[in-house]
């Protein structure tokens, strides 16, 4: 797949902000937080890392697969499968609007190009990921698979349920994110429900940890993606603890639980877009 | 009792419905390199020994882990894997619920859901095992398909039936050492409906082991002067509802027999079939928003209403509605 230019991908990520936080105020709701926080990541993913068709099919064979556990992250993964051609980006205008293929959470039902299973109900997503990395592994496909988590997806007991599977049974065509950022809906996580040393826990179950650390800057991402992809055929599956800020790249809203899932008001959105820069025009 | 009867169908052999499945399994298996198999730590419980044996490497133990195994089998499928799960049927769909629902039928994949020890006739387990809400929480899925076969050659039917349906599926079977009366050769067609006696007088709707209770119940009846129609309803959604309108039509009222709660189950599907198309009286056989107990299986039917003099006394009363 081509490579792109930091330059190139972070005009990207601009974009994509823009996208998420029009999409989100024109129905006022939505997740506009993380979001924001995970923007460098999935854009790396979709512009530079996987390899992947958007002239899309179900089955995924012959290419990388992503996954997005933490659902309601959804403008985030319109906007980006949209900028990569699986369907024209004038369709983001009609998210979480009624007939939308575009639903609040990712689903299949509507058949919406790039989506492969529905994610929301939290938890499921790693499952998912490792099972289709197990099937990958049988009919002799080296793709990889992707999956994104939250930080406070981490609560949800079917996580530890599923990396217990995978390590024990050596899926190592899998590398799973979590984005750390700190936050969740009532709260900062440690006050909500202390994740403690989320590393050493996964460590602890015998995954492969990589951090990066500087989840929104590109070439930080860039580098622990190659990294992450450097350990997977080792016998162990790969976990890249992403530190993100929530609300990234918008001042007022960076740092915050308070825009997990809040629209911005028209004066806000006015505000927000005056910091990012318009680079491949707004649908 | 059954012995001194003049039943439509006879039986040489008792076998469990799980083995029925853990054969068909098997043979799927060979048919059809894209079959997995996975278990949540009951691979002797539900007869997948042979399948796990044979083709270790797609089969899948997952520990106890019921909600990972339902995702990971949602997973499998992208890519063309037909998975078959495999655990006790408490612990295949009220315990992994929001996965089946989520990651299965909203995103409807070819995923399998095989579950074992349905019903009271798990028998000395008790309460805890004997799931009776099952088919309810099942068929209120859009999408899912479910199946409650009557003895081990229908078991086996379903099982090898299923390979070659695309979507997501909820089969039941049980425990217990059953009559085997129907036949090995039978095609399994998943939706239709089997009339598998002509009767006049009523209708008995039966699923899953009281389809024998049925067949019993039926020459009961005809002991007595009373022509009884049993029908085997094995796919409890999609519904047969032609079937079970046609027979109405004709007999003109119905009992429902089912291990299950009466709320939610069989006897629902129907009523509401006939409510909107073909009001007539029917009597539900079946367990009256109670919780199992420890028994024997024949313990257990007796005791909660479900063996065939039950299926009898619905019939009479029936009957005496129209």
């Amino acid at each position: 797949m081509e490579k792109h230019s930091i330059d190139h991908l972070e005009g990207i990520c601009s974009q994509v902000r823009r996208d998420c936080l029009r999409m989100v105020h024109a129905v006022q709701s939505g997740h506009p937080g993380a979001a924001l926080g995970m923007c460098e990541y999935v854009v790396a993913l979709f512009f530079n890392e996987m390899e992947h068709d958007s002239d899309f099919k179900m089955d995924g064979k012959g290419e990388d697969l992503f996954f997005l556990s933490n659902g309601h992250v959804s403008a985030l993964w319109y906007s980006v499968l949209a900028r990569s051609g699986y369907f024209g980006v004038p369709e983001l205008g009609t998210f979480r609007k009624i007939n939308s293929r575009l639903q609040g959470h990712p689903a299949t039902e509507e058949g919406l190009p790039g989506i492969r299973i529905a994610s929301g109900s939290l938890g499921q997503g790693l499952s998912v990921g490792i099972g289709a990395a197990q099937t990958k592994k049988l009919n002799q496909d080296d793709k990889l698979v992707y999956v994104m988590m939250g930080d406070g997806e981490q609560q949800e007991g079917q996580v530890w349920e599923a990396a217990m599977y995978a390590a024990h049974h050596k899926v190592d065509n899998l590398i799973a994110a979590i984005d750390l950022n700190r936050q969740q809906i009532d709260g900062p996580t440690e006050k909500v429900m202390d994740l403690i040393d989320l590393g050493a826990k996964w460590e602890a179950f015998g995954w492969q940890i990589v951090n990066i650390e500087k989840g929104n800057d590109m070439a930080s991402v860039l580098e622990g993606l190659a990294r992450a992809k450097s350990l997977t055929g080792q016998g162990r599956p790969v976990m890249i603890l992403l530190h993100t800020e929530m609300g990234y790249g918008v001042d007022f809203m960076v740092g915050t639980h308070k825009w997990h899932g809040v629209a911005p008001n028209d004066e806000q959105l006015e505000n927000a877009l005056g910091q990012l820069e318009e680079t491949l025009g707004d649908y | 009792m059954e012995k001194t009867l003049d039943l439509k169908y006879t039986y040489t052999e008792k076998k469990d419905t799980r083995s029925g499945f853990g054969d068909g399994l098997l043979e799927a298996g060979r048919n059809n390199p894209n079959v997995v198999g996975l278990c949540a730590d009951l691979i002797g419980s539900l007869k997948m020994g042979a399948f796990q044996k044979e083709f270790p490497e797609r089969f899948f133990q997952v520990g106890i882990a019921e909600a990972n195994m339902i995702g990971l089998a949602a997973g499998m499928t992208i890519g063309g894997k037909i998975p078959f799960t495999g655990t006790f049927a408490n612990f295949s769909t009220g315990r992994v619920y929001d996965q089946i629902r989520q990651s299965v039928a909203y995103s409807d994949k070819n995923v399998k859901i095989c579950a074992s020890h349905a019903g009271l006739t798990l028998g000395e387990d008790g309460a805890t095992h004997q799931i009776l809400e099952d088919l309810g929480m099942m068929r209120m899925l859009p999408h899912m398909t479910v199946i409650n076969p009557c003895d081990y050659n229908q078991t086996k039917a379903a099982t090898l039936a299923l390979v070659d349906h695309v979507g997501p599926a909820y089969l039941r079977f049980g425990r217990p050492s059953w009559p085997i009366f129907t036949p090995a050769d039978q095609k399994f067609e998943i939706g239709k409906a089997w009339k598998m006696i002509d009767g006049k007088d009523v209708t008995i709707f039966a699923t899953g082991h009281l389809v024998w209770e049925a067949v019993v119940a039926e020459a009961m009846l005809r002991e007595e002067g009373i022509s009884a129609e049993v029908i085997n309803i094995h796919t409890i959604k999609p519904l047969d509802t032609e079937a079970i309108l046609d027979s109405v039509a004709k007999t003109g009222c119905a009992v429902s027999a089912e291990e299950h709660q009466l709320n939610g189950g069989l006897g629902d599907s129907i009523a509401q079939t006939l409510i909107r198309n073909h009001p007539a009286p029917l009597e539900y056989v079946g367990v009256n928003d109670s919780f199992g107990e420890s028994g024997t299986p024949t313990q257990l039917l007796e005791k909660y209403g479900l063996n065939a003099e039950n299926i009898v006394k619905a019939a009479k009363k029936a009957l005496a509605r129209k």
